[in-house]
């Protein structure tokens, strides 16, 4: 866009804090020149480039992937990279850091609670048998119905966006929240998991899915669909069938035995021969 | 190290609905009226245990909650019955994850639970302002 | 898991609750209504009336019924809200505590009304 063509303006409200200068946070302005696509996040580095370089956010990605740039934004938790100035339709932009998580510092929230809490729910797949989990010898077996059942709450970027929303998580540092809730459901439910013992201890804990009430913020911020709230009422479901006998207990998976007397296909090429030498380690 | 600053909302965040949408005034509802009919039940247990005492005991009892400001309480009771009970059918049925879809493939736009039970807060809000007014036409303008 | 039991009464209860205390509600407080329609009674806080529905066997285990489904929700949804508030592992074991203890007293005495008033076998008009 030329500069003589005035561009419209909006006012960015941010929230600053600095832990060893300020003893509490304030609101600083900055007026910023919108141009056609720019994003939040875009606005804070034209920002940080022409106006004042203190300012302090955490970004990397830039299109909805890493999970960094999760932000309080005109009142609802965002991704910074993910909406576009103009899709807010107001000419004031305010900006703070995601509530419910420490601020670290000006738009810097501290998600190691979060981490904690992922690290709690044991969120990988556990198997009876560990010398087969630690040396495998094959895949497992798996039905596209049974991809379907978790696939869902696999997509979570742990951008802490549902916590940020959370009316539980508002007032309770112990409740363990709608992601890593999720994230105990999606394992939980995986055909090739044996750990639904260890993990119903968090999950049906007295600070587990039933500290849910479905106020369902969680799922309507989720910037990658996973839909929190759905993963937990689906688990108060199952307790519940489980409790009356309803639905008996899965298998898990078996171990895919290896192919014998296999033919390449045709139709597929063979790879190409390799360009650096087999490492024999 | 340590110096965080502690950005929890507290029970603003519980109490106001922000800009999220209904489902959360409906959660904060739910919660103020659960709160305001199990102090109304308590009291309730001691003043009908008045009965004990025997019919006078009990006219006497009933000629003091007469006052017009017990009514008007007794019919706040009444309204936050209905609200609490009509949402509450809804919470029962979508807390058992029905009617709120299955999981899938996310493709965007995204889809929700929370919007896929939209239509039952809706329902939820019609109902219970039909039985609302019924019971208000009822308590205020049928006395004779 | 206990908190998966405690939740499934929480849920169980408030059926009982709805059609119960719907009932309840409905002849208190839409009894002109009713009345109107040839149910329940014109004036029910009436001490005959009052009285007389003590004295049926079908209203006092209603009233018991109901007595204990809504004590059950109601103090397990304020300990919901209270667990909420991060508190310490102490404190919510008192809670509980505290809750059960209300229960369990407010569930005897409102019981022991209920049987009382049942053995009066109704008043003079």
């Amino acid at each position: 866009m030329s500069d003589s063509k005035a561009a419209p303006t909006v006012v960015f409200e941010v929230l600053r804090f600095h832990p060893e200068k300020d003893k509490a946070p304030y609101l600083q302005q900055y007026s910023v020149p919108v141009t056609r696509g720019m994003t939040v996040l875009e606005g804070l580095t034209w920002i940080k480039e022409h106006i004042d370089s203190t300012l302090v956010w955490r970004s990397s990605c830039r299109m909805g992937i890493c999970g960094s740039c999760g932000m309080f934004i005109n009142g609802v938790p965002r991704l910074a990279c993910n909406n576009q100035i103009s899709h807010l339709h107001s000419d004031r932009i305010s900006v703070k850091p995601l509530p419910n998580f420490e601020i670290i510092r000006d738009l810097v929230p501290d998600l190691e609670s979060l981490f904690d809490r992922h690290r709690s729910v044991k969120p990988y797949l556990i198997r009876k048998d560990s010398h087969e989990q630690h040396h495998p010898v094959g895949e497992y077996f798996q039905s596209h119905q049974e991809l379907i059942n978790y696939i869902q709450f696999a997509y979570c970027i742990k951008c802490g966006l549902c916590l940020a929303a959370c009316p539980t998580a508002a007032t309770s540092d112990k409740f363990i929240g709608p992601q890593s809730l999720t994230q105990a459901w999606r394992y939980t439910i995986d055909s090739r998991d044996e750990g639904a013992g260890e993990r119903a201890e968090q999950l049906y804990s007295s600070h587990g899915v039933y500290r849910c009430h479905f106020a369902g913020t969680c799922s309507q911020v989720c910037p990658k669909g996973v839909d929190p709230a759905l993963a937990i009422q689906l688990a108060k479901k199952e307790a519940f069938v489980r409790a009356f006998g309803i639905r008996k207990q899965r298998r898990a998976a078996r171990v895919a035995p290896p192919v014998e007397n296999w033919v390449r296909n045709r139709d597929i090429p063979a790879p190409p021969t390799p360009t650096i030498e087999k490492s024999r380690a | 190290m340590k110096n965080r600053l502690n950005n929890r909302l507290g029970l603003g965040g519980w109490l106001g609905g922000g800009r999220y949408g209904v489902d959360r005034y409906a959660y904060a509802f739910h919660r103020l009226t659960g709160l305001g009919i199990l102090a109304y039940f308590i009291m309730h247990i001691f003043v009908t245990g008045m009965r004990v005492g025997g019919q006078e005991e009990w006219e006497r009892t009933m000629a003091f909650f007469n006052a017009p400001v017990f009514k008007a309480g007794e019919f706040l009771v009444f309204l936050a019955f209905i609200f609490h009970a009509v949402n509450g059918i809804r919470l029962v049925i979508v807390e058992l994850a029905c009617g709120i879809g299955r999981p899938h493939v996310p493709a965007y736009p995204y889809t929700n639970s929370t919007m896929r039970q939209r239509p039952f807060v809706v329902a939820v809000m019609i109902l219970a302002a039909l039985l609302m007014i019924t019971g208000g036409v009822d308590f205020y303008f049928m006395l004779n | 898991m206990r908190e998966s039991r405690l939740w499934f009464w929480h849920i169980l209860s408030a059926i009982v609750i709805v059609f119960l205390l719907g009932a309840h509600m409905g002849t208190m407080h839409m009894n002109t209504i009713l009345n109107s329609l040839g149910l329940g009674s014109a004036d029910p806080v009436d001490s005959v009336e009052v009285f007389r529905r003590s004295a049926s066997p079908v209203f006092l285990v209603a009233y018991i019924v109901l007595l204990g489904s809504a004590l059950f929700h109601g103090l397990y949804g304020l300990r919901s809200m209270l667990f909420e508030l991060s508190l310490s592992k102490s404190v919510e074991k008192t809670i509980g505590g505290l809750c059960a203890f209300a229960g369990f007293a407010l569930f005897g005495y409102g019981t022991y009304v209920a049987i009382v008033v049942y053995r009066m076998h109704g008043v003079q008009p």
